[in-house]
């Protein structure tokens, strides 16, 4: 697909509009809560973030999938205004990041990957503090504290913050962000290093603040099968540019149907040249020892692909048929296994 | 996905005052939670007031000092408690530990989050400064001024630990490190040292005289001891602009420390 952003570009430059304006009532049109034009940070000689044009619908919840360092945290940081772009131009919850920050504040809710907190406080005490911030009353507060006790350990809410475990205070700091009743949801790796119980009430509480108060979720993640189980779409970054986005099921199919993951321990080039053109292989990628062949129909080329590899000579000391993952959709748009790519 | 309209949201803008007494609140709140950061410089202040006149009580028989030795050391002791104290280490904290930035993704105006603080500074400065105080009535002090005098002595000395907690608000939000904040109560030595501080200033000579003359202390300090004999108007416009050019200084330079760290 065309980015949006070119052909935003070609009506601005001859027009005299800023792209910024054009971002902005493109945004509006397609009733986006997220709307980035070629957005980019750079930090000195490094790219963190790569012109990115990016779109999301008000009420999805969309899934920034991507390793280690791949520059999810800096995008991030910048459509909260936390950043300030190098260049291009980002739109959230209507208004324009660079311009209209404060507007843009009022609308969204962020949980860094930290839990940002303070540990002398309680943990009623910090929600108190962060709906003043945002202007509620202290009946507001009392109210929205109540809705959230779903995420919250409230027999301990009044015990200071230094005394809560890690997925308590994780929880806390979901709750801090949703607080004022965010358009916007920003969260950044929000289960990383939380125990299972946790990583399920913060994954039911973004279902729920999705699905009844229709508030937009931005992820970022690192587990797969977070942004399968959680995102309507899914964005890949890897080495600070978009490469893939789409739905997860969508993402998938265009790998194939099914895949057959090969691991070979020498005669690589044999194994590929022998499974290439066989019926029913749609693709062939390999990185290292591995070889992922995408097929239209497992059950009936996993035979022929088999006999194919003992043919030709190659090694072969693994071989898999399994339904496509996002991390071989990862493997596919840039040709690294997720894990190793992050490592 | 949830195609309803989006959510109306509570958030509003709270404004600068409020935002400044929200940031304030929570500083207050936590003074006594964090009364181990400045429970030793109050002592501090205590045992230099006790050491210099027990130590030098015999300097007021050589000089021409108009007041008792424990009146003109009550000040000393009162600037060495309470110069450099600030909640700039608890903004470190808040910068490391990643409060500070959810302030700063939130629509709180930006000056208020080191004018909050500020606000709980002077609070804690002007209540040290009345126990110092009480603490000379103890031991014999008398304010001419009275009653008056006492409240515009505490005054004066929170003007200057406010003038002079710029310092480390700038070291804070430049270098993020608990160490250098801490450390930076060192920068109060040259002028609490270069001063009228145990001698004054007619016995002082040479370039001692001369660095005194320029540093904005020796004013302060003359304006708080001539509250012990009463109403002096000139001792006390030169100590208040003593604290005002002190803080015409430090301001800036943490407020432009904290444009910086807030617009990246």
């Amino acid at each position: 697909m065309e980015p949006a952003s070119d052909w935003l570009l070609s009506f601005s430059r001859p027009c005299g509009i800023p792209l910024r304006v054009l971002v902005r009532v493109y945004g509006f049109w397609v009733n986006a809560a997220i709307s980035t034009s070629r957005l980019a940070r750079t930090f000195g000689e490094q790219t963190a973030v790569d012109s990115v044009d990016l779109e999301v619908s008000a009420g999805e919840i969309y899934g920034f999938l991507g390793p280690n360092g791949a520059g999810k945290s800096t995008f991030v940081k910048m459509l909260c205004t936390l950043l300030r772009p190098s260049s291009g131009t980002a739109m959230v919850a209507g208004y324009d990041i660079a311009t209209d920050a404060t507007e843009v504040r009022l609308r969204i809710g962020v949980a860094l990957q930290d839990a940002a907190l303070d540990p002398k406080l309680t943990g009623r005490e910090l929600l108190r503090l962060q709906g003043r911030i945002y202007g509620l009353s202290h009946r507001q507060a009392t109210m929205r504290i109540e809705s959230l006790s779903g995420l919250l350990e409230m027999a301990a809410i009044d015990n200071r913050v230094a005394t809560y475990s890690g997925g308590m205070k994780r929880r806390l700091d979901l709750a801090a962000a949703l607080i004022h009743s965010p358009q916007v949801v920003f969260l950044d790796e929000p289960t990383t290093g939380l125990d299972p119980e946790s990583r399920a009430k913060v994954w039911d509480e973004i279902q729920r603040i999705n699905a009844v108060d229709g508030v937009t979720v931005f992820l970022t993640t690192q587990y797969l099968d977070e942004a399968e189980r959680l995102a309507h779409r899914v964005g890949i970054i890897n080495a600070g540019r978009l490469v893939i986005e789409g739905t997860p099921d969508h993402l998938k199919r265009e790998v194939g149907s099914e895949v057959i993951n090969v691991r070979v321990r020498q005669g690589t080039e044999h194994a590929i040249a022998a499974v290439r053109d066989l019926p029913g292989v749609d693709d062939v990628q390999v990185m290292g020892d591995e070889i992922v062949v995408s097929v239209t129909a497992g059950s009936t080329t996993l035979a022929p692909v088999a006999v194919a590899l003992d043919g030709c000579g190659a090694d072969v000391v693994d071989l898999r048929l399994h339904a496509p993952t996002l991390d071989d959709v990862f493997f596919a748009a840039t040709g690294g296994r997720f894990d190793e790519v992050g490592r | 996905m949830n195609t309803n309209n989006a959510p109306q949201t509570l958030a509003r803008k709270v404004g600068f005052i409020g935002d400044t007494r929200t940031v304030a609140t929570r500083a207050l709140k936590l003074l006594p939670r964090d009364s181990v950061e400045y429970i030793p410089a109050f002592f501090a202040g205590v045992i230099t007031f006790l050491i210099t006149v027990g130590a030098l009580s015999n300097v007021a028989d050589f000089t021409t000092i108009a007041i008792d030795y424990q009146s003109f050391q009550l000040p000393v002791g009162v600037l060495f408690a309470v110069t450099g104290l600030s909640r700039a280490y608890a903004l470190v904290m808040d910068i490391q530990g990643g409060y500070f930035d959810r302030l700063v993704v939130s629509p709180i105006n930006r000056w208020s989050i080191l004018l909050g603080l500020m606000v709980a500074d002077v609070v804690l400065v002007a209540l040290l400064s009345t126990l110092m105080v009480v603490l000379g009535l103890l031991l014999g002090v008398e304010f001419a001024t009275g009653f008056a005098g006492m409240v515009v002595f505490v005054l004066l000395c929170s003007g200057w630990a406010l003038a002079f907690a710029g310092v480390p608000y700038a070291i804070a939000l430049r270098t993020e490190s608990p160490g250098a904040v801490g450390g930076s109560w060192v920068l109060a030595f040259p002028f609490l040292l270069l001063s009228t501080t145990f001698v004054p200033r007619d016995a002082m000579e040479g370039w001692l005289s001369a660095v005194a003359a320029w540093n904005p202390a020796t004013y302060l300090l003359a304006g708080l001891r001539s509250l012990y004999l009463g109403w002096d108007g000139e001792a006390l416009l030169q100590a208040t602009a003593a604290v005002v050019a002190l803080a015409a200084i430090t301001f800036p330079v943490a407020l432009v420390a904290l444009k910086s760290r807030t617009k990246s």
